[in-house]
């Protein structure tokens, strides 16, 4: 019976625990057990709440017996590592932490637990979400739990929220919570066959959730469909005071936007999208979803975003930047790991250089250059002039266009090993995902198909600030149309 | 001259150096901390004292995740402060990150304001004794973010680090290069201090800390461009100013007529030898890469709010002094030293109401405040109300008393705390205004010196004798000008 629990979706458990088919319990011990199964090969989970998630299934059980039951109630969830969950481990998986253990929770996991949702633990990720593929983790890269065919090479889950992905998607959770500064949740999402929605910047606090790049940052669901990412989504959402950037917004039913019309939208097509090398496959994907998109009634019309190659060139000035700046308090004084020097400095240098890993210390360096007296102005004021024009590409589309469409990552996922040796074709899988980080707007990636090694395909829907309800109208017809089902075989 | 350079010192303000005269051109950095419940951006209590690391919020702290909110109390007050200065309001104003590294910057930076300050450029009329009062430009306030407090004398090996003032409220008081010699300098802080505290903006204890000014000091010959400039950090009194300025302006004369050059440098001002040592030069000086703080949303004030804030001001010294002049008649220098102080002004007003308010002022600034001084207290805690003192110029006013009967009943007030109506009631001091009682008294005085009455119609200086002989006949207490005016008829002068 539990491996049949795994597989349902959020809004189908939720509709067996309304019926009363199964406990909030029942689907907990079923989630726990897949992930002792699943843990030691895909590494997934760096933490697991087995008895904090059972001691919310039982309350959330017994809500629901006197009729009390809340919108997520008994629903078990994975949580990124960078979320502050209050007694229980956070690290954003990077040693500089150390057993960093919060006295707090974060706004986006209290309101989700608020709303009754279960912790099952922490999931795996880039250190301090930067990263691509995972394997920055300080806890080993997560293994995706796809594969290409019969090949056993052990793939890249994607990142940042590589381990938010692949539980999912290998069934270890219903839904997970993620981050995107700049396609962590869009591109694992992609590589890994599920739903990640991005929202508006402003739309999810970030309060307590550790910050890499504050203008940038957002957390969003990864789901196993755009229906349920839209339910966690609106779990996740909402004003709050503690969090100066967060928008003092109503948050409106995402769920009802899923399965509305999309007669008479117009969708945009940006010809900058089409990049040297991209496959195929992806190309072909994209020409579908156009015509699927057309067939539910949309206007597909051509548009041009100028400025798209600037973005990634920006956005590896923008982000650095300010995580140099974020990650100066890592400093070994107050919490985490510190490694005693000789003095003052020896001690900063020796808690920082051991604490934090490779490509960490690659941004932080590349931050603080572009900050440097002398450099302000020619990177870092330049990136953010590139931001605005980025910005207003977007505005003066939607002028045109009710919601653009484009693939969500140049390929399909690779292999572990594959890029981790080059970080700029390691920045390129960003190359479709950072516009809408730089521009604040909404996206979604949904799955749409397989290509011919059997892995999954992402389509990346971009809607207009604050109008995530057309975003998840466009991805449900598109999903309605792929009528995209595959799971990856269980090897583990 | 620029536009920077506006003002020549006096001759008399020069310093005569080996190889000639010498201006000194002083600009200030003034710390102020804001008087406010909570922190800049955190809840947590901004009171002074309290045990160490007591009032840290997870905010102060920079624990992962954690994120500013501008408290609204700061703000007001950082604009209540620029209208006090009759300064510029920037509607607009953004907060940037001044990034270094130190045990007691929880974040790795100090959130500041760098380009855009909430108020830009005022100016404040400062008294200077003995001379002329100056204009000192302000060119900004900023608000910014305190740091905790580093103490490393507790422990051979160990540094501890108490983060109460961690996030505390600061203004950056940013002058001008207007201020010329020592004592301008601390007359220009004398002055911010009764402005801000006149306010409620700062309280103004340098004691505590609340105030403290960086001083940049540099000299000149006089009519040319300015010199090299250093940075004196942290000058915590009114005295260590001068003493500092003092001190620096004749360090870099010295160097300059030994054919040297000035080096732009930071100095630290030791309270104990009253000297200057080098910290840091400009070229060690840290690259704080500055940048807006992606947390904080720019801070955007409505025109209506900074009105309302206006309308609530307070009267502040220059027109409160203005009024002791125009409206009680007092000299600029009283009204300046009252006006400038806001318990003094209080004090004197209620001293002066519905009686001389010269003479009051008289009694505030030179007996009540000499006493004072002399006992080394401050005007809260004197012995003597501005009630009683009150009583004591009413009684002076009707003549009930004379003007030197009036100090000895002050002495005694001082030393009671009594109300001076029962001093004088009790010793039997109330002036004699009777006229037939006075000529009766002179009538004896004559007929007991009949031989020096001839002496003083040829000698009109011994007439003071016989004012004092009959003051003493009674008992000190005859109304001196009718003394004079019974004397000088029966006498004939």
């Amino acid at each position: 019976m539990s491996a049949d629990l795994t597989k349902l979706t959020l809004k189908d458990a939720l509709d067996g625990l309304d019926r009363k088919a199964f406990s909030s319990r029942e689907l907990t011990d079923a989630f726990l057990a897949a992930i002792d199964a699943a843990n030691p090969a895909l590494n997934a989970y760096v933490v697991v709440t087995a008895n904090k998630a059972r001691a919310m299934a039982d309350a959330a059980d017994a809500r629901r017996a006197k009729g009390e039951a809340r919108p997520l109630d008994g629903a078990p969830l994975g949580i990124k590592d960078l979320f502050c969950t209050e007694g229980v481990r956070s690290t954003a998986c990077s040693a500089v932490l150390g057993n960093f253990t919060p006295t707090y929770e974060s706004t986006v996991t209290a309101r989700l637990f608020g709303d009754g949702a279960v912790m099952l633990g922490k999931l795996n990720m880039d250190e301090f979400a930067m990263g691509s593929s995972n394997e920055t983790s300080a806890f080993g890269p997560v293994v995706s739990p796809w594969r290409r065919g019969n090949d056993v090479a052990k793939l890249t889950p994607g990142g940042s929220s590589g381990g938010s992905a692949a539980a999912v998607a290998a069934d270890l959770c219903l839904g997970a919570t993620a981050t995107d500064t700049g396609g962590s949740i869009r591109q694992p999402a992609a590589f890994t066959g599920t739903v990640g929605i991005k929202p508006t910047y402003g739309r999810c606090s970030r309060w307590g959730i550790v910050a890499f790049a504050s203008s940038l940052d957002q957390a969003g669901p990864i789901a196993k469909t755009v229906e349920d990412s839209a339910i966690l989504l609106r779990s996740m959402a909402g004003h709050d005071p503690k969090d100066s950037t967060s928008l003092p917004l109503e948050t409106p039913d995402f769920a009802k936007a899923c399965g509305r019309s999309v007669k008479g939208l117009r969708i945009g097509i940006p010809k900058e999208y089409r990049v040297d090398g991209m496959p195929a496959e992806i190309e072909a994907l994209w020409r579908q979803g156009m015509a699927w998109l057309k067939d539910a009634g949309c206007e597909i019309v051509d548009i041009s975003l100028p400025h798209t190659k600037y973005a990634l060139p920006a956005y590896y000035i923008v982000a650095p930047a300010e995580a140099s700046s974020n990650l100066a308090r890592y400093d070994g004084m107050r919490f985490g790991a510190r490694a005693d020097g000789r003095d003052l400095t020896e001690t900063y240098e020796k808690s920082r250089a051991q604490g934090f890993g490779r490509e960490v210390q690659r941004r932080i360096l590349i931050g603080t250059y572009v900050l440097s007296a002398g450099y302000y102005d020619a990177y870092y004021l330049r990136a953010q002039k590139v931001r605005q024009r980025i910005a207003q590409d977007f505005r003066d589309a939607y002028e045109k266009v009710d919601a653009i469409l484009t693939p969500t990552a140049p390929s399909a996922a690779f292999g572990l090993g594959e890029k981790s040796g080059d970080p700029v074709q390691m920045y390129l899988n960003d190359i479709f995902t950072v516009t809408a980080n730089l521009a604040g707007l909404p996206g979604i990636s949904l799955p749409a198909a397989l290509d011919s090694a059997g892995l999954p395909l992402g389509l990346q829907v971009i809607g207009r600030a604050l109008d995530e309800e057309t975003v998840f109208a466009v991805a449900g017809a598109v999903e309605k149309a792929a009528g995209y089902t595959a799971k990856p075989a269980r090897w583990w | 001259m620029t536009a920077l350079d506006v003002r020549t010192a006096r001759k008399d303000q020069l310093i005569e150096g080996a190889t000639g005269p010498w201006e000194v051109v002083i600009g200030m950095e003034v710390h102020a901390q804001v008087l406010s419940q909570s922190k800049l951006f955190s809840g947590a209590s901004a009171a002074y004292g309290g045990a160490p690391n007591a009032h840290v919020s997870l905010v102060d702290a920079a624990m992962p995740g954690m994120l500013p909110v501008i408290n609204r109390k700061c703000v007001e007050q950082a604009v209540r402060t620029g209208l006090g200065l009759n300064a510029q309001i920037n509607l607009f104003s953004r907060f940037d990150r001044k990034n270094y590294f130190y045990p007691d910057l929880p974040q790795g930076y100090q959130i500041s304001q760098y380009k855009e300050p909430i108020v830009g450029e005022g100016e404040i009329e400062v008294e200077v004794e003995g001379a002329d009062p100056i204009i000192v430009r302000i060119e900004r306030i900023h608000l910014e973010q305190d740091a905790g407090k580093s103490i490393h004398d507790l422990s051979p090996t160990e540094t501890f680090v108490d983060l109460n003032r961690a996030g505390v409220a600061l203004m950056e008081i940013v002058s001008r290069p207007d201020i010329r010699s020592a004592k301008e300098a601390a007359a220009y802080l004398t002055k911010l201090r009764a402005i801000v505290r006149a306010l409620g903006t700062c309280d103004g204890n340098m004691d505590e800390g609340s105030m403290r000014a960086d001083v940049n000091v540099s000299v000149r010959r006089p009519g040319e461009e300015f010199g090299t400039r250093c940075e004196i950090k942290n000058v915590n009194s009114m005295r260590f100013v001068a003493q500092a300025v003092e001190y620096e302006a004749r360090r870099q004369i010295a160097i300059l007529e030994e054919g040297g050059t000035i080096r732009q440098e930071t100095r630290l001002f030791n309270a104990t030898t009253g000297e200057t040592r080098a910290l840091r030069s400009k070229e060690d000086a840290p690259d704080y890469r500055y940048f807006p703080d992606p947390d904080l949303l720019p801070l955007v004030l409505d025109p209506a709010w900074v009105e309302a804030i206006r309308a609530t001001l307070p009267e502040l010294p220059d027109a409160k002094k203005k009024r002791f002049v125009e409206g009680y008649g007092l000299s600029a220098y009283d009204a300046g030293v009252l006006a400038g102080d806001a318990e003094a002004a209080a004090y004197y007003e209620e001293v002066a109401k519905g009686r001389d308010p010269k003479l009051a002022a008289n009694w505030v600034t030179q007996e009540l405040f000499g006493a004072l001084n002399k006992l080394g207290r401050d005007l809260k805690d004197s012995p003597i109300s501005a009630a009683q003192l009150g009583g004591l110029v009413a009684l002076i006013s009707d003549g009930t008393i004379s003007g030197k009967i009036a100090k000895d009943v002050f002495a005694k007030m001082l030393e009671t705390g009594e109300d001076p109506d029962v001093i004088v009631k009790r010793e039997g001091l109330v002036q004699i205004s009777d006229v037939g009682a006075i000529e009766a008294a002179i009538d004896a005085l004559i007929a007991a010196n009949a031989d020096k009455v001839a002496e003083v119609r040829e000698k009109p200086k011994a007439f003071g004798w016989w004012v004092g002989q009959a003051m003493k006949a009674t008992g000190g207490k005859a109304n001196p000008a009718l003394v004079n005016e019974v004397l000088k008829k029966k006498l004939g002068v």
